[in-house]
């Protein structure tokens, strides 16, 4: 463990690589973009409507629902991922992301406007941590899931912000993207 | 304790793309700070990717790289056509 900005980084989980992440306007014009991770995590922590893991699963800790599955089971991650239109298991919170992938996606996310979204903390429960890889078989943490679905990780939520992709995915839900309006006042000139 | 295996180099992770996606371009970065190999950007260029989703994209890949994957604490991909690998190189884009 070690400490950046004041805050717990799990240096073994990811190697902290927030450097040369810088996300703007620009990358929906489908040129290479980078998060700027650090200056993100100076800010005000930013209220996402995202609950702590422990409010998630019946807040104290046991497996949501009295199931017979840990909560890293299959049944207990896919009442997780169907409980909400926009599921996302990172490493810290929203206001507190403590990776730079993890961040990556929810600045992402901001950016497109979608303030109500679930995020669950994976730093905190070893068997979700593990039980989420095995549900999607993905090896890595942020995912991202939409409607019930894997979507991808940080590498795929960027690619699709950028081509156009996930303004349409979030379309499908309901939700408007945010920089669809930004769009419109530009046009209007 | 038995010496430890030999340590992941972006070497070996590139040959493996390069055979197992019969790649036509493959950077492999060891993004580790400590260069210990435990951290991977990779950027494969394939005309297997044609047609497929970006999800299908990268689970190919990750299977390709399983056995590596459980040693690997952080990897990023980007996966694309050969068609896809033109316009973005003619288009001149700079990080």
């Amino acid at each position: 463990m070690g400490r950046r900005n004041g805050l717990e980084v799990d240096r073994s989980a990811c190697g902290w690589r927030c450097k040369e992440l810088q996300l703007s306007k620009a990358a929906m014009s489908g040129s290479l973009c980078w998060l700027r991770a650090a200056s993100l995590l100076r800010g005000a922590p930013l209220r996402w409507g995202a609950r702590p893991l422990s409010q998630a699963a019946a807040g104290d800790g046991s497996s949501p629902g009295g199931g017979e599955g840990g909560r890293g089971s299959r049944e207990s991650v896919e009442r997780l991922v169907r409980a909400h239109p926009v599921v996302v298991f990172m490493k810290g919170n929203p206001g507190q992301p403590l990776c730079g992938f993890s961040n990556a996606v929810v600045q992402i996310l901001r950016l497109h406007g979608v303030q109500d979204f679930q995020a669950y903390d994976v730093l905190q429960d070893p068997d979700l941590r593990q039980g989420i890889k095995n549900y999607s078989n993905w090896p890595t943490i942020p995912q991202v899931y939409l409607n019930g679905e894997f979507v991808g990780g940080c590498d795929i939520l960027l690619q699709m912000h950028q081509n156009g992709d996930l303004v349409e995915e979030l379309k499908k839900l309901g939700i408007r993207s945010a920089l669809l309006d930004a769009e419109k006042d530009q046009d209007k000139k | 304790m038995e010496a430890a295996e030999p340590a992941l180099s972006a070497e070996t992770l590139r040959g493996r793309l390069l055979r197992g996606l019969e790649a036509e371009h493959v950077e492999v970065e060891d993004t580790t700070p400590s260069r210990c190999s435990t951290s991977f950007k990779v950027l494969v260029v394939s005309s297997r990717f044609r047609g497929k989703p970006l999800l299908q994209r990268h689970r190919l890949v990750n299977e390709l790289l399983a056995e590596e994957l459980k040693r690997i604490h952080a990897f990023e991909q980007r996966t694309l056509t050969p068609e896809q690998w033109e316009k973005e190189r003619g288009a001149g884009t700079s990080a």
